[in-house]
């Protein structure tokens, strides 16, 4: 296509579909589409996870011409997906374990190999707590040994199907049910927690990716990029939680814009290692935007507030602006 | 054909020609040698399109195992000791979802204290996970049961342990009979999934059960170890047919014949216990034995029939139900439920200590004449034991208990923590 001039949907900078060529335009209801991720499932209303894995999924039964099995850890996804006897999958699902999914998915894409099965490719999922805490050690060795598997983490940044406990994902200063918001410092402890990608990245396997359910245009984009390599790859969704965050379930989409556009979630990809590409944030916006409409950080605009630590998350969201050339012109 | 072969090489030759298709294993001592030589055949293009995956701990091993079954590839690993406690979860997980995995057990003790060497403790605190339990007496039992393994395991779609003794089999070089291959493969067919992950046929697995179904579900893993108890001697006489020698089966008594008293144990140590056997029969005196193949499922009524006419039992077991004694004895007592028998307990073998053939013969003399406490810890050290019960009582840092008990018996050079005067 030819068109150059681009027409962005009023107030959210989302390039407009119809402007798209045929092939890269995100199509959500069609009778091709897999559904992969069936409707009836039990998610929570305004779920980003449930979002987040419908298109996920669905990208990758695409690229992997629906031959895909998928495996999954324990968690929200696992649960409100399947209570006994109904099942929300329309493709082969096993669910084992709660830390390790990558092993299982690892001995599955052995499996496939060993009959000498090159057509089904092989799919992981689990939540934060799964993936970066229970899981890590299994997703490491998968990692390590560059098994063919494309697994998934979808970030809501604590044990949401617990009763919403900290994770090593769950930011500073959030208000979780172990990290209240009492004391001098409430909420989760600043200085902690681990970052996957980052991680993921260390390992040098072939694709690293983070993508938000705010875009899910390039949320399949990367799913349809990382379904065309082999390997180990890894891609980290954020997925906003209504229920965990304490924010409305129809500002799911918006949270997630602002976690990108304040520079708290940054969208990059990366090749054996090296980033490759990252998403320019278009209108830069303070990380009070993001965290003043969720009440897990509620306490950080009560009373006198707590300018010190609202301070401290901005330079986090400054730093990752600078550190990935988020805004263009802060780098030159 | 007839090897001179470690019992770890033996094994692997053996579970190498029942063509699994994936094999997932971490090393632990003393299984090593078993998937070492697994390796180097894949590597050697032995095993087909096997693929070797090396994990990063047990319970990855088992994870990929689980991942791999229900794939529908016919699954291999080997573990001991801390290794089964690591994968633990996966081991209920992989008997929940029913998947027929087999896995050698390299048996080992459990720490702390730490300690590599042979007895039942790492088997038996997985009896109840709803996987069979096999235990081999000799590495050529340890060859035929893993062929039976795979074959009872993809029967009832239930995965199998193969218990070798570690060290005292998996080291051990001696005459095995190693099958043809051709031989197996007419044995054992090809692995036919009764649930695979099929993009033709999707299914869920593993969904959430609640109270609605879960204790069905439990009952039909129950039903399954029940079905064994027909599957496995039907399966052992198969074998005896096809490879012309008996192995396996539920249990396997020794000179029973109008014994009163018969001893019953599991795996290695009933090679001494055979020995001590013919001893106190060339002495006169009325003894038999029996050895336990199957600790689970667990030969109930088959026991109950065959120490019919014992007028005492004694078990001699490696391993120890902290704070109730045998767990052995336990089970056969069940099994004679409602009868006046009286089960001796001896538990013997802990860590790797060894069970000299004086030794059981001692207890089992004691036995005969209704003198034996239960239960009996076969050659305890009872001085170095009160020694330290009496330090102890005596002041309140009492410092390691390990360590005190070495030092007591003048295995290290010092004197127990905090003992006054200079050392001898």
């Amino acid at each position: 296509m030819s068109q150059r001039v681009k027409f962005y949907q009023t107030g959210t900078f989302t390039v407009g579909n119809r402007l798209l060529d045929a092939d890269q335009r995100t199509v959500q209801a069609t009778r091709e589409r897999n559904n992969s991720l069936t409707s009836g499932h039990r998610a929570c209303q305004g779920c980003g996870e449930a979002l987040g894995a419908r298109y996920a999924v669905d990208a990758a039964m695409r690229a992997a011409d629906n031959r895909l099995v998928a495996v999954n850890a324990t968690g929200c996804l696992e649960v409100f997906s399947t209570p006994y006897p109904e099942s929300s999958w329309q493709l082969p699902w096993l669910h084992s374990l709660f830390g390790n999914a990558p092993a299982v998915a690892a001995g599955v894409a052995a499996a496939l190999r060993a009959k000498g099965d090159t057509r089904t490719r092989v799919l992981a999922q689990g939540g934060d707590g799964g993936t970066v805490d229970i899981g890590f050690g299994c997703l490491s060795g998968m990692f390590d040994r560059n098994d063919d598997v494309l697994y998934i983490c979808y970030d809501n940044e604590a044990y949401m199907n617990t009763g919403v406990q900290r994770s090593a994902r769950t930011p500073a200063a959030a208000r979780t049910a172990t990290t209240p918001a009492v004391g001098e410092h409430p909420g989760n402890v600043m200085g902690q927690g681990k970052n996957p990608a980052l991680i993921a990245m260390a390992h040098e396997i072939p694709y690293v990716a983070t993508a938000s359910v705010a875009d899910l245009h390039d949320l399949e984009a990367k799913v349809t990029r990382a379904m065309g390599m082999g390997g180990a790859r890894y891609i980290h969704i954020h997925v906003p939680c209504p229920l965990g965050w304490g924010s409305r379930p129809c500002d799911t989409i918006m949270l997630a814009r602002l976690a990108v556009e304040s520079g708290l979630f940054p969208l990059y990809e990366a090749e054996h290692g090296e980033v490759v590409d990252v998403t320019p944030i278009r209108r830069r916006v303070p990380v009070e935007d993001y965290l003043r409409p969720q009440k897990r950080f509620a306490h950080l605009f009560r009373g006198e507030g707590q300018a010190e630590t609202l301070a401290a998350i901005q330079a986090t969201a400054d730093r990752n602006i600078r550190r990935f050339g988020l805004v263009p012109e802060e780098v030159s | 054909m007839l090897k001179q072969i470690e019992g770890s090489q033996a094994v692997a030759e053996a579970v190498a020609m029942c063509r699994p298709e994936v094999i997932a294993a971490y090393p632990i001592t003393p299984q090593t040698h078993i998937v070492e030589g697994l390796a180097a055949m894949v590597r050697e293009g032995k095993v087909g399109t096997c693929q070797y995956i090396n994990v990063e701990s047990e319970f990855a091993a088992l994870s990929a195992a689980i991942g791999a079954s229900a794939a529908g590839a016919r699954t291999y690993t080997a573990t001991s000791s801390q290794g089964l406690l690591f994968m633990a979860e996966a081991v209920y997980n992989a008997s929940g979802l029913g998947l027929p995995i087999v896995m050698t057990i390299g048996n080992r003790a459990i720490g702390a204290p730490i300690n590599i060497w042979n007895d039942h403790s790492d088997s038996m605190s997985m009896a109840n996970s709803g996987w069979l339990q096999l235990f081999a007496e000799t590495n050529q039992e340890a060859v035929d049961l893993h062929i039976q393994a795979f074959r009872l395991a993809e029967q009832l779609s239930v995965p199998v342990m193969v218990c070798v003794d570690g060290f005292i089999l998996t080291h051990a070089y001696e005459r095995v009979d190693i099958p043809d291959p051709d031989q197996v493969d007419r044995f054992l067919p090809g692995f036919e999934p009764v649930q695979v992950l099929d993009p033709d046929d999707p299914i869920s697995m593993g969904a959430m059960v609640g109270p609605e179904a879960f204790m069905e579900v439990r009952y039909l893993a129950h039903h399954k170890q029940m079905q064994a108890l027909e599957a496995i001697p039907a399966l052992a006489a198969d074998f005896a047919e096809s490879f012309g020698r008996e192995s396996g089966g539920l249990i396997a008594p020794y000179r029973t014949e109008g014994a009163e008293t018969v001893v019953l144990a599991l795996g290695s140590v009933n090679g001494t216990l055979k020995d001590a056997v013919d001893e106190m029969r060339a002495d006169g005196q009325s003894v038999g034995a029996i050895k336990i193949v199957s600790f689970r499922p667990f030969p109930l009524a088959q026991l109950r029939e065959a120490l019919a006419g014992a007028k005492r039992v004694v078990v001699v077991e490696k391993d120890l139900a902290l704070g109730l004694g045998g767990i052995v004895a336990s089970n056969v007592r069940m099994a004679l439920r409602g009868l006046a028998t009286p089960v001796y307990t001896v538990i013997a073998g802990l860590g790797g200590r060894s069970i000299t053939k004086r030794s059981l013969t001692r207890v089992i003399a004691a036995a005969t004449t209704d003198t034996l406490e239960d239960p009996h810890f076969l050659d305890l050290d009872w001085q170095a034991v009160d020694s330290e019960l009496a330090r102890w009582k005596e002041r309140r840092r009492a410092g390691p208990i390990a360590e005190n008990l070495l030092r007591e018996m003048g295995l290290v050079g010092h004197r127990p923590h905090g003992t006054e005067g200079p050392t001898s």
